[in-house]
């Protein structure tokens, strides 16, 4: 392999791995508040490509980008009310249960409604727009969207750890019954994780589908599991932690189809996850935590 | 998290194992409607029988009924071995799918009659030590769940010191490795990789795959009725407790799991003759999914829901086929009817059954006549105070 193509897979790994790690944002911080994998979170994803096709078919793109992102948000919050709250007491396995039960509906009503059949996603001006650096040619979303991943990490950081209800977040996330007890409304921190989950889910659906062109009612269900994955290996609950194993798992995925070893690059990221759940169970950045595994 | 989770894990057959019908329970106090129960067990089973046999005297023109309750008994015993981790043991694994791929590759691939092997495998060939190696339908599936044992023994060593969601998602993960390995072109010649194998003999009659799914669910209820049945659900109680107690954890469900893993390999056996052609698209998450939607419904720790359940889902998607197909009134044609549709409310269906009737059909208690009579009467008694 030339160093070329080495640094055209890279680039490629790592605009994948940006869109991989704005999605495990949402599942780590989902994970670290309600101790849920939010299986829908995935479909959510996958939601957003549909609102934004249908909403820049009759808008410019400048106002169609917002709409698709609040669509994504409201429904993100629409699920984690009807679906989550009410077993907010409730034995785990339920709630999990009830989020793979959201995930399936979503499949389903995205089948029924939008067919089964690949829609072309939109192209938003200029995002194609190819550039070449000697023997390399990218486009700018590639280079956009690890870009964007790492100024809305930043942004994130600063509001988890430096407003009210950043600390609102992680006082819930340590000791719900606690926070509750210190005033902290438990519910609306809660809806507000979700609020940037699927935003964060929102965004990444834009960039990652910009350069796969293409939604199908099944497009979030693998991504889904794998960003979880990445939440996973970066630590439950680190949001560092979560991008920086989105990253690693967009870049190993890249390679081992450019090695030719596609049948084996899903395989390849759920023997990450159990190699890292047997070796270092918190993650690379996880704070120990006993009733883990 | 022990603590929460309990709430509707835990049995309480302690107190109730009269109306539970547990085994122990019965053989103790007189039951002072045995006669009864007796007479209405045999009664009922005649009648299932009789109703067996005439669809089967008339198989062709009741094929339809005929492969949807075939399609049951099979479910029913992947949702059995299924409730027998997550209800009875409390390991909640979510690598079905993979496991009944392995059974049903083995069954498949050992069961095509050897002149069809060559149209079978036209694209890759055939391993030449598979090319003679023929099995009857049985052994074949007994094959078939002893790799899908053997695979679940191998992964259970790590994986079963997860707990609750992490081994759900470490399950998966395998399922999903499974699938990826069957697909791989390294085993071409013997799963014949992307195009899967058809050819698959069928069932003879409807009797066949009823007959090993009965027999498949007899063993699993002696086994939870046993002492280690027992023993599983101590440590789905409380594991801190169980141990106490001198249950060996890690040897129960290290048991749990493969002899789970074991029927659900001979139901993805049964559901290979029962599709006759298979690939690793088959046996994707969604498998899993409607296999643990069964045990939902049916209530996570009763055999007998498990199987109502699966009667109820593969029954209820067929008559809620209407819903797919376009209906009008007069000429005005209702936009909601179009293929899809029925999905949606199955699985809205399934929603409401998850958010407000969490203990599903039989919550972890067991079908008796008792239960059924002792329901009608408090209904009755409700009925005549209003």
């Amino acid at each position: 392999m030339s160093l070329a193509t080495f640094v055209q897979h890279l680039l490629t790994g790592i605009s994948l791995g940006g869109a991989y790690a704005l999605i495990a944002i949402g599942y780590t911080m989902v994970y670290g508040i309600l101790r849920l994998i939010n299986f829908a979170h995935g479909d959510i994803f996958m939601m957003s490509g549909y609102f934004m096709i249908f909403a820049i078919a009759s808008l410019p793109w400048f106002i169609a980008v917002p709409i698709a992102l609040i669509g994504t948000v409201i429904l993100g919050i629409l699920i984690e009310k009807t679906a989550y709250k009410p077993l907010r007491s409730a034995p785990r396995m339920s709630v999990m249960i009830s989020a793979i039960g959201v995930a399936y509906l979503l499949e389903n009503l995205a089948t029924y409604l939008f067919t089964a059949i690949p829609m072309a996603y939109p192209e938003i001006p200029g995002l194609k727009r190819i550039f070449t650096f000697g023997e390399i040619t990218t486009s700018l979303v590639t280079i956009l969207t690890p870009v964007l991943t790492i100024i809305l990490t930043i942004v994130l950081l600063q509001l988890i750890n430096r407003t009210k209800i950043g600390m609102a977040m992680r006082a819930v996330s340590k000791d719900t019954e606690a926070a509750r007890l210190m005033g902290i409304k438990v519910d609306s921190t809660i809806s507000m994780t979700f609020l940037i989950g699927s935003l964060l889910a929102g965004i990444g659906a834009l960039l990652y589908f910009t350069d796969r062109m293409t939604v199908y009612p099944y497009s979030g269900a693998l991504p889904g599991l794998k960003c979880f994955v990445a939440a996973v290996l970066g630590g439950i609950g680190s949001i560092p932690g979560a991008v920086i194993g989105g990253f690693i798992i967009g870049i190993c995925e890249t390679f081992i189809v450019a090695f030719g070893y596609s049948t084996f690059s899903d395989a390849f990221t759920f023997m990450l996850l159990i190699i890292i759940l047997l070796v270092r169970p918190t993650g690379l950045f996880g704070e120990a935590a006993a009733d883990k595994v | 998290m022990t603590e929460k989770n309990k709430g509707s894990l835990v049995s309480k057959d302690t107190g109730k194992a009269y109306a539970s019908g547990d085994g122990k329970a019965f053989a103790k106090r007189k039951d002072p409607h045995r006669g009864r129960n007796l007479t209405l067990t045999v009664i009922t089973s005649a009648l299932f029988i009789a109703l067996m046999v005439w669809y089967q005297k008339n198989a062709y023109d009741h094929s339809y009924a005929i492969s949807i309750i075939e399609r049951s008994a099979i479910y029913a015993v992947g949702a059995v071995a299924m409730n027998l981790l997550t209800g009875f043991t409390g390991l909640f694994s979510l690598g079905q799918a993979g496991f009944m791929a392995i059974g049903a590759y083995v069954t498949g691939v050992l069961t095509i009659p050897v002149t069809a092997r060559q149209s079978v495998y036209y694209m890759n060939g055939i391993a030449p030590w598979l090319e003679k190696l023929h099995l009857p339908m049985v052994p074949a599936m007994i094959l078939g769940g002893l790799a899908a044992a053997g695979f679940a023994a191998l992964i259970g060593i790590p994986v079963l010191r997860l707990k609750s969601d992490y081994l759900a998602i470490a399950t998966l993960g395998f399922a999903e490795i499974i699938r990826a390995l069957l697909a791989a072109p390294m085993m071409d010649t013997i799963t014949n990789g992307s195009y899967g194998i058809n050819n698959i003999p069928g069932y003879k009659n409807m009797f066949q795959p009823l007959l090993i799914a009965a027999v498949c669910i007899l063993v699993m209820l002696l086994l939870i009725n046993s002492s280690y049945g027992r023993a599983f659900k101590a440590i789905r109680d409380d594991e801190v407790a169980a141990e106490a107690m001198g249950i060996n954890l890690f040897r129960h469900k290290e048991l749990s799991f493969v002899i789970s893993s074991f029927f659900t390999g001979i139901s993805g056996g049964m559901l290979a003759c029962y599709m006759r052609s298979i690939d690793t698209k088959t046996f994707q998450v969604t498998l899993t999914y409607n296999v643990l939607l069964i045990v939902v419904l049916g209530g996570i720790g009763s055999v007998t829901g498990s199987i109502i359940g699966s009667f109820l889902i593969n029954g209820g998607q067929e008559w809620l086929r209407f819903l797919d197909e376009p209906h009008a009134i007069g000429a005005f044609q209702i936009p909601l009817f179009r293929p899809g549709f029925r999905m949606v409310i199955y699985s809205l269906l399934l929603m409401i059954v998850v958010l407000f009737w969490r203990s599903g059909i039989m919550g972890n208690r067991e079908f008796s006549w008792n239960l059924l009579f002792q329901r009608r009467r408090k209904k009755k008694a409700e009925g005549g105070e209003t």
